[in-house]
C-alpha cells in the first residue's frame, strides 16, 4: 500500500508540473478567443498573427541578440573561472569562487533592483546592453558549474603530455584542452542561451524601451483578445527550450563517452 | 668495489635543490646518469623522487643547482624543447584521439610526410606489441595496452632520456611482472636511457642497472642492485631494500683493516673495514644480516660459527619457510629464511635450534 501511495504522489506531481504546459499547444490551435473548454476547433490563425506583429519581431530579435551575447560572454568568463578554479591554487580561492557562484541563490528581484539602481547612478541608459550585463551575471555561475565538471573530468597530465611531446602551451590548448572541454562549452552555451531567452525579472527592470520576448509577452497579457496568440508563441518557446536542453545534454553525454568516463549527474 | 659508472653521462645533476614555499623537497641532489643506463629513483612516497623526475622533464623549476642534459644546461628550457619524453603514471592517453593519432602526436612538427608518419607509427606500435591496433579508440584500451601506447608515443620521438613515473603501479600483479621484463627488453633494444620512478624496491632491483635510494629529498645511496642489497649504506636503506635483521653489537677494536665486533647472541666476529659504511669508532653499534645469510642447522649438521636459539614463529610460504628465532643472549628475534627441499623438515614453534652464521654477510652500522 505504501508503494501505491508514492505512485499516486508521483503522478499528481507530474500532472501539476506539466498540465499547464500541455494546455499551451491545446489553446494555441483552438479556434476561439477565450481560454476555456470546450475546444472550438482547429486553427492556425494565432500562429499567423505572430507573423504579422512587428513589435513581436522586434522583441524576438532583441531576445536573440541578448541570449546569444549572454551565452558567449558567460561561457568565456566561465571558461576562465573554471580553469582557474580546477587547475591553480591561489589565496582565498573558496571565497572568490563562492562569491562568483552566489547569484545562483540570490533572489533575482534583488539583483534586478540593485542593478537598476547602479546603472541609473552610473548614468547608463537602459538598453539591450544593460540586459546582457544582468543576464551574464546570473548565467556565469551556470557556465562555471558545467565547465568545472569538464575540467575536473580531464586528467591534468594530458596537457603535460602534450607539452612533453613538443607542443607549446598554446597549441596544447587547441589540440588537447579545447577538444576535451568542447562538449562542456557547447552545453554551457546552450544552457546560458536558454536561461537568458526566458528570463523575465532582470529583463523587465533593465529593458528600457527595448523589450525582450518575455517582457513583450507580459505586456500583451493586458489584452484578453491577444491571449491565444501568446499561447501560440508559448508553444514555440517551450518547443525551442526543450530542444535546446536535449541538445545540451546530448553534447554533455557525448563528451563523457569520448573521455570514457562514467555519467555522474547533469541536468537531464 | 667494481665501478659501474658508465663512460658518458647523459644527465648530470649538480646540487639540485627544490623548495615549495618552506618545504624543502630536494636537498642537494648530485648524480650522473649514463647513456643507455636503466636508472631507478626509489623511495617512499614524499621522498622527492617524482619531483626530481619532473624537474628533469622540465615540469618543475629547480630552486638552485644545475641539470645538464647531454652536456647542456636545462635552465629555462621548457619541457617541449627538452630531449626527454615521459610516460605518465596515468599514462595520459588522449581520449579524443585514436591509438595511431596518440602515438603520432609528437610527430606533428617533425616535418614528415603522411606515409612516412604512418610507417613510423606502425613500427612504434609493432615494437610495443600493439601492431594493428592503430585504428582503435584510445578509451577502449585496457590498462596494459594504455601503458604500451604511452611507451610507443614517447619512444617514437627517439628521446635521449625516457622518464617513467611509476608506470606499473596501476597494473595488477601479473601484468606488472610481465611489463617489468618487457620494459627491460625494450630498453636494451632501443638503447635509450630510462629513468624509472618507483616505490617498489623489488621492481627497482629487478629492472635497474643502478638505483638511487631517496629519503626526504636526499639520495641515501646510489649503487647497482647487488651492492645496494649486500652493502646498504645505512640502516634505513637496509630496512627499505628487502628484509634485514638488526642486532646490537659492540665494536671492540680496529686494526689493519679488520674490525673486531662482539654481537650478543652470535659471539665475536671479525669484519672487513669495507663492511662498515660509516665511521667505525669503538663502542656500541649495530650489525645487519639478511634472512638468507643465517642458516638453520638440522640434526647432525654443523658449521664453523653456530649460535643456539629457540623458534618463536614459523611462516610457511611453500617454497620457503621463514623462522623467527630468539638467539640465546640476544635482545631481539632474528628472521631466518630457509628453502624447503626434499628431506628437509619444517621446524615447529617452540623447538630449540641452532643457527649457522657467517661474518662475511654482515654489515656494521657504527
Amino acid at each position: 500500500m505504501k508503494g501505491r501511495g508514492l505512485h499516486i504522489y508521483a503522478l499528481v506531481y507530474l500532472v501539476f508540473l506539466y498540465a499547464p504546459i500541455v494546455l499551451l499547444p491545446l489553446f494555441a490551435f483552438n479556434d476561439g478567443t477565450t481560454i476555456a473548454f470546450p475546444l472550438q476547433g482547429f486553427t492556425l490563425d494565432w500562429f499567423r498573427a505572430l507573423v504579422t506583429t512587428p513589435a513581436l519581431h522586434e522583441a524576438t530579435l532583441n531576445s536573440l541578440i541578448i541570449a546569444i551575447s549572454t551565452a558567449v560572454l558567460s561561457t568565456c568568463l566561465g571558461l576562465f573561472a573554471a580553469r582557474a578554479a580546477t587547475r591553480y591554487r591561489f589565496p582565498a580561492k573558496p571565497v572568490i569562487v563562492g562569491f562568483i557562484m552566489l547569484p545562483l541563490v540570490l533572489p533575482e528581484i534583488i539583483v534586478a533592483i540593485s542593478l537598476l539602481v547602479v546603472m541609473l547612478q552610473l548614468g547608463l541608459s537602459l538598453s539591450i546592453w544593460t540586459i546582457i550585463a544582468g543576464h551574464t551575471l546570473i548565467c556565469v555561475p551556470f557556465a562555471i558549474a558545467i565547465l568545472q565538471g569538464s575540467f575536473s573530468n580531464m586528467d591534468r597530465s594530458l596537457e603535460e603530455a602534450s607539452v612533453d611531446l613538443g607542443e607549446t602551451p598554446l597549441t596544447t590548448f587547441r589540440l588537447v584542452t579545447l577538444p576535451l572541454v568542447m562538449p562542456g562549452i557547447i552545453a554551457s552555451l546552450l544552457i546560458c542561451f536558454t536561461i537568458s531567452l526566458d528570463e523575465f525579472i532582470i529583463a523587465f527592470f533593465l529593458s528600457g524601451n527595448e523589450p525582450t520576448l518575455p517582457v513583450y509577452l507580459w505586456g500583451q497579457l493586458r489584452f484578453p483578445a491577444r491571449l491565444p496568440v501568446i499561447m501560440a508563441l508559448g508553444t514555440i518557446l517551450v518547443g525551442l527550450s526543450v530542444g535546446l536542453l536535449i541538445t545540451a545534454e546530448f553534447f554533455r553525454r557525448r563528451g563523457l563517452r569520448r573521455a570514457g568516463l562514467p555519467d555522474s549527474g547533469g541536468f537531464l | 668495489m667494481k665501478d659501474k659508472t658508465p663512460p658518458r653521462p647523459i644527465i648530470t645533476l649538480e646540487g639540485v635543490h627544490k623548495y615549495y614555499g618552506d618545504y624543502h623537497a630536494l636537498r642537494g641532489i648530485d648524480a650522473e646518469i649514463g647513456e643507455g643506463e636503466f636508472f631507478s629513483l626509489l623511495g617512499p612516497s614524499g621522498c622527492g623522487k617524482t619531483t626530481l623526475l619532473r624537474a628533469i622533464a622540465g615540469f618543475e623549476d629547480i630552486s638552485s643547482g644545475r641539470i645538464l642534459l647531454d652536456g647542456t644546461d636545462m635552465e629555462g628550457v621548457p619541457p617541449n624543447r627538452r630531449p626527454t619524453n615521459m610516460v605518465f603514471q596515468s599514462y595520459a592517453i588522449f581520449p579524443h584521439l585514436s591509438v595511431a593519432e596518440n602515438v603520432g602526436f609528437g610527430l606533428r612538427k617533425a616535418g614528415m610526410g603522411n606515409a612516412e608518419k604512418a610507417r613510423a607509427v606502425g613500427e612504434a606500435l609493432e615494437m610495443v606489441g600493439l601492431g594493428g591496433y592503430g585504428d582503435r579508440a584510445a578509451h577502449a584500451l585496457s590498462g596494459g595496452q594504455r601503458q604500451r601506447v604511452a611507451l610507443a608515443r614517447a619512444l617514437i620521438l627517439k628521446p635521449k632520456v625516457l622518464l617513467l613515473d611509476e608506470p606499473l603501479s596501476a597494473l595488477d600483479k601479473k601484468m606488472r611482472e610481465q611489463m617489468q621484463s618487457e620494459l627491460r627488453r625494450l630498453q636494451r633494444q632501443v638503447g635509450i636511457t630510462f629513468i624509472l620512478v618507483t616505490h617498489d624496491q623489488e621492481e627497482a632491483l629487478i629492472m635497474s642497472d643502478r638505483i638511487a635510494v631517496m629519503f626526504e629529498g636526499e639520495i641515501a645511496q646510489l649503487a647497482p642492485p647487488q651492492e645496494l642489497y649486500r652493502r646498504p649504506a645505512s640502516r634505513r636503506v637496509g630496512e627499505f631494500i628487502g628484509m634485514m635483521n638488526f642486532l646490537p653489537a659492540t665494536i671492540m677494536s680496529e686494526a689493519s683493516g679488520k674490525l673486531q665486533v662482539e654481537v650478543p647472541g652470535l659471539g665475536k666476529a671479525e669484519l672487513e673495514r669495507a663492511q662498515c659504511p660509516g665511521p667505525a669508532n669503538p663502542g656500541p653499534g649495530e650489525i645487519g644480516l639478511r634472512p638468507e645469510s643465517l642458516t638453520v642447522l638440522f640434526d647432525g649438521q654443523d658449521a664453523e660459527r653456530v649460535a643456539p636459539g629457540k623458534v618463536e614463529e614459523v611462516t610457511y610460504y611453500g617454497d620457503m619457510t621463514y623462522y623467527d628465532v630468539r638467539l640465546e643472549g640476544a635482545p631481539n628475534n632474528v628472521t631466518v629464511s630457509m628453502r624447503n627441499m626434499p628431506g628437509r623438515p619444517v621446524l615447529a614453534r617452540g623447538e630449540a635450534t641452532k643457527l649457522a652464521w657467517d661474518a662475511r654477510a654482515m654489515v656494521l652500522f657504527g
